[in-house]
């Protein structure tokens, strides 16, 4: 299932570097936490693990639309502060048994700082 | 690196919960074979009764089927019975000379029916009751022959013999002794069941002793007894036993004594080889039902997966018998003996009786007929060796008479439809979840949660899906001991918190690396709660982790369903001033809050605050004079007073000073779960302290004290602790109850269901009897207040944590 969502999810169409985005340094963001980025899309959520990785998710659980970015981050996963349903931070898609998926966006790390694009990755930007 | 080889000789539930618990430790460490005599996979065996009843199919019961061990990578040979064990070579050989070697071997060879050493033992139609292949020759018998006589009325037996009976056999139970499953029963129980086998039409003969078997063409046509008399039988069932199945291991030369002697760690004296289940003597014990045996699975696997943690110790069991339409219970020493005294209720007539024997104020032992639905409840009390002093005088009406007015509805598992809702949460009907533990295997809370989601949210429930699964799977559920923190380890909270206080732990990753967690980063489940205990066991050098903490919390509001949050002020034992309702009224004004409630506690809600507001608007109130009222944390919540005797014409203390007394010393305070408490300046009571966790009634003599109180899902109305004079001692005493509970609670537990656990006398010894003690906890209360009192908003409203409250970026305009 893991295996399975990693490659679904992964950007697979190349993106443009205009598209890019520069929306703060990894420092903004605490270890294990998260920030919103305002966009014209709506909330997006920032998120950085123990592992200093990052990823961006609309900022709504697939659930009941909660705010992911103010959940508890472990590992790659985040969980809903509303009713605690856990997301792959990857992809988006819930952790089974739950079913859903937010959208995710690509994101990466040029050193310290942190680009965004808009343009949701693929296989979710219909949710 | 090259896998060890792991081989288990035995394919029965205790040897491939061995192995599921060791495949979820360490899947890759060792090949792994397994040899079973039978033709089948792993099913549940526990359930050949209602499959002989009627009641569930062998499909039903199948636990692991062969693709489990397919896809598991397990060799499985079916049908193949080791008979010899190399323990030189380290091979083990079969019957068809299938031979296998190993590093590490598994006898999990369970245990033999015993069969009487009378004439006639060997005719066709004479069997036990044991297997598969046993069952279909009684199903197979019951369509063509008339006479059943069963030998034995033990558990097993009596199941066999109303198998039969619902199948149409006419069936006789032959029983030597002079009560009915002497060995779980008092003879009082065991006459009235006996009773109510008779009314379901089943014979006895008490008191017979077997003599022979007499056949006509080959097959059993009577049985004769030693005083001459005669039944006819058809089929005849032997139970009157077990016998651990040591043959093999002996003859490897393992050292065997009325079982497979192991030790705590489930090694026979060949450290290479364990020994499970049945099969095996342990401190002398050699034990015959599922739960013990899951329990030694477990410490086996641990040991196996080369962790090294985890030592089973013998166990306490109980026995459900599994005959639709009786209730039996029976746990622990029943029987009672030296320096035991019974609790007996007996209503013959009405088919009730109950017998608890306590010993040193502690349950050691009971036996329910008629109404078995408390049976968990008191061997929790045992397993968990509650003082039940308090409770003495209500403990034969069972757990329902404690107060447990709400909600939570224990008890009535066995009444429901399969149409009933059995958790209001997520909507899980009692019919989702017996077919989730019948058809998946499921044998502990934990897996029905998962599996089903019952009982994963509020958990008011657990103790209805404990008994569904308790009913379900029979006689031979219990509930865990003492169960892991979460999944991330295998400790206990006692266990973990200990680690905490006693290795001197002071931060998560410490924490995490010292006991070994298996997720590096932890788990929503046990960050928060190890946030709590480093925090509260070291106020002055733990660093509290918000990242580790609830959202709540972390924000100091509580988050609402669209992501807002409502903020409350603290309005000191719900008393407010013209300038604070001003202040609150112009915040509401100045930031357009939609809605405003009062609250259950005595103080006013803002609701629909946006995020990034939270700060100004705290500012605001902070610059009014008005703090935090923590009603999004573990926390202390609120004070609540009644106006007492400043103005009340029946009030007799001034509750409501008493009340901004206690809220002044303990605002600010964290705690395992959130921590309310009331002061009513009469017993009218008309703060309702007696439902809150800490409780003061003002009596004309001083104030009356009451602990573990609940008006939530469980309505628990309050224990009396004691009675004080002054002022001084209400603060000294709460806050020594607070600091215990704080100290000792576990995360997530609140007063009310510790106070259950660990007793009110237990309390009672801590906070009342021993004056240095809670002299002491008063003060260790009030060093970490030192720490943990003071406005978390003022400072968010100056600019701490203002990363939590901003957006890291405003992208302006259209996107592509």
């Amino acid at each position: 299932m893991n295996n399975l969502a990693k490659k679904v999810a992964m950007p697979t169409k190349p993106i443009k570097f205009e598209q890019w985005i520069e929306v703060g340094a990894i420092s903004d963001i605490p270890k294990d936490g998260a920030r919103v980025v305002k966009t014209p899309l709506g909330d997006i959520a920032v998120f950085r693990n123990l592992q200093d990785e990052v990823f961006a998710l609309r900022d709504k659980c697939p659930h009941k639309g909660g705010p992911l970015s103010q959940g508890i981050i472990y590992g790659r996963t985040v969980a809903c502060p509303l009713h605690n349903w856990s997301i792959a931070l990857e992809t988006g898609i819930a952790v089974a048994p739950d079913e859903g998926c937010a959208a995710s966006f690509p994101i990466r790390l040029d050193g310290e700082k942190v680009f965004l694009s808009l343009t949701p990755s693929d296989g979710s930007a219909d949710h | 690196m090259k896998r060890m080889k792991l081989v288990m000789v035995g394919n029965g539930m205790a040897g491939v919960r061995t192995l599921e618990e060791l495949l979820k430790l360490a899947p890759d460490l060792y090949d792994i074979t397994v040899f079973g005599s039978e033709p089948h996979a792993n099913y549940n065996r526990i359930l050949l009764s209602p499959v002989l009843a009627g009641e569930q199919t062998i499909k039903d019961i199948m636990l692991n089927d062969v693709d489990w061990y397919e896809k598991n990578g397990i060799t499985l040979h079916l049908n193949k019975k080791i008979t010899r064990i190399d323990r030189k070579n380290r091979s083990v050989h079969a019957d068809d000379g299938t031979s296998a070697g190993y590093d590490r071997l598994i006898l999990a060879t369970g245990s033999n029916p015993f069969i009487l050493p009378v004439p006639g033992n060997d005719l066709a139609g004479v069997i036990s009751f044991r297997d598969i292949h046993d069952v279909d020759a009684m199903i197979e018998a019951s369509g063509k022959y008339q006479h059943a006589v069963v030998i034995g009325g033990g558990l097993l037996g009596l199941e066999a013999a109303n198998g039969l009976k619902l199948r149409g056999m006419d069936v006789t139970v032959v029983h030597l002794p002079d009560a009915l499953m002497e060995r779980q029963l008092d003879p009082v129980a065991s006459k009235m069941l006996q009773k109510s086998l008779e009314d379901k039409g089943l014979n006895f003969l008490m008191g017979k002793q077997t003599e022979q078997l007499i056949g006509r063409d080959g097959r059993v046509a009577a049985v004769r007894f030693k005083d001459g008399q005669e039944v006819p039988a058809d089929l005849v069932v032997m139970a009157v036993g077990i016998r651990p199945n040591t043959q093999l291991a002996e003859s490897a030369g393992i050292h065997c004594n009325r079982g497979i002697v192991v030790n705590d760690t489930m090694q026979t004296f060949d450290p290479r080889i364990y020994a499970i289940g049945e099969c095996v003597s342990h401190r002398g014990i050699a034990y015959g039902l599922v739960a013990p045996l899951f329990e030694m699975a477990k410490v086996c696997a641990n040991h196996l997966a080369e962790f090294g943690i985890g030592r089973y110790t013998g166990s306490v069991t109980s026995t459900k018998l599994k005959v639709t339409g009786i209730e039996l219970f029976s746990a622990g020493d029943y029987l009672g003996g030296e320096g035991t005294e019974d609790l007996l209720l007996s209503d013959p007539k009405g088919g009730l009786y109950k017998k608890l024997v306590l010993k040193d104020n502690k349950l050691v032992g009971a036996v329910l007929y008629g109404e078995s639905t408390d049976g968990n409840w008191y061997f929790k009390l045992m397993r968990e060796g509650t003082d039940v002093s308090a409770l003495r005088n209500r403990l034969l009406f069972g757990e329902t008479h404690l107060g447990d007015s709400g909600h939570g509805g224990q008890n009535r598992a066995a009444a429901m439809q399969d149409a009933d809702q059995v958790c209001d949460c997520n909507g899980v009907c009692k019919g989702t979840i017996v077919k989730a533990i019948v058809t998946k295997g499921l044998f502990t809370l934990d897996d029905v949660k998962s599996h089903t989601k019952a009982a994963a949210s509020c958990g008011s429930c657990t103790g209805l899906v404990e008994q569904i699964l308790a009913h379900t799977l029979g006689g031979d559920y219990e509930a865990p001991e003492a169960k892991p923190m979460c999944k991330c380890t295998d400790y206990t909270h006692d266990q973990v918190r200990a680690a905490i206080r006693d290795q001197q732990l002071t931060s998560i990753p410490d924490v995490m690396a010292k006991l070994e967690w298996k997720r590096a980063d932890g788990c929503p489940s046990c960050r928060p709660a190890l946030n709590y205990y480093l925090i509260s066991t070291w106020p002055e050098t733990a660093k509290d982790d918000y990242q580790s903490r609830y959202i709540n919390e972390r924000a100091h509001a509580n988050i609402q369903k669209d992501g807002s949050y409502s903020v409350i002020p603290r309005l000191w034992g719900g008393s407010v001033t013209v300038d604070q309702l001003r202040a609150i009224a112009d915040v509401a004004e100045k930031f357009e809050v939609p809605t405003m409630k009062i609250t259950g506690g005595q103080r006013i809600d803002l609701l629909g605050v946006k995020k990034e507001t939270l700060p100004e608007v705290w500012g605001f109130l902070a610059d009014r004079g008005l703090v935090s009222g923590h009603a999004y944390g573990k926390a202390l919540r609120t004070v609540k007073t009644c106006v007492g005797s400043e103005w009340c014409r029946f009030g007799v203390q001034d509750s409501t000073q008493m009340g901004i007394d206690l809220e002044e010393m303990t605002w600010g305070s964290w705690t395992p779960h959130k921590f309310k408490m009331a002061v009513s300046g009469c017993p009218r009571n008309c703060a309702e302290a007696t439902i809150k966790d800490f409780g003061v009634v003002a009596i004309e003599s001083g104030w009356e004290l009451h602990v573990g109180g609940n008006g939530g899902v469980k309505v628990r109305a309050t224990d009396l602790l004691c009675r004080v004079t002054t002022r001084e001692e209400v603060l000294e005493y709460a806050a020594a109850f607070m600091q215990i509970y704080r100290e000792e609670a576990r995360y997530l537990e609140r007063t009310a269901p510790w106070v259950e656990r660990v007793g009110l006398a237990y309390i009672k010894g801590r906070v009342v009897d021993d004056a240095e003690g809670r002299a002491a906890a008063y003060k260790r209360f009030l060093e970490s207040q030192e720490i943990y009192r003071f406005d978390p908003w003022a400072e968010r409203a100056k600019g701490v944590d203002k990363h939590e409250f901003t957006p890291m970026k405003v992208i302006e305009g259209q996107t592509a």
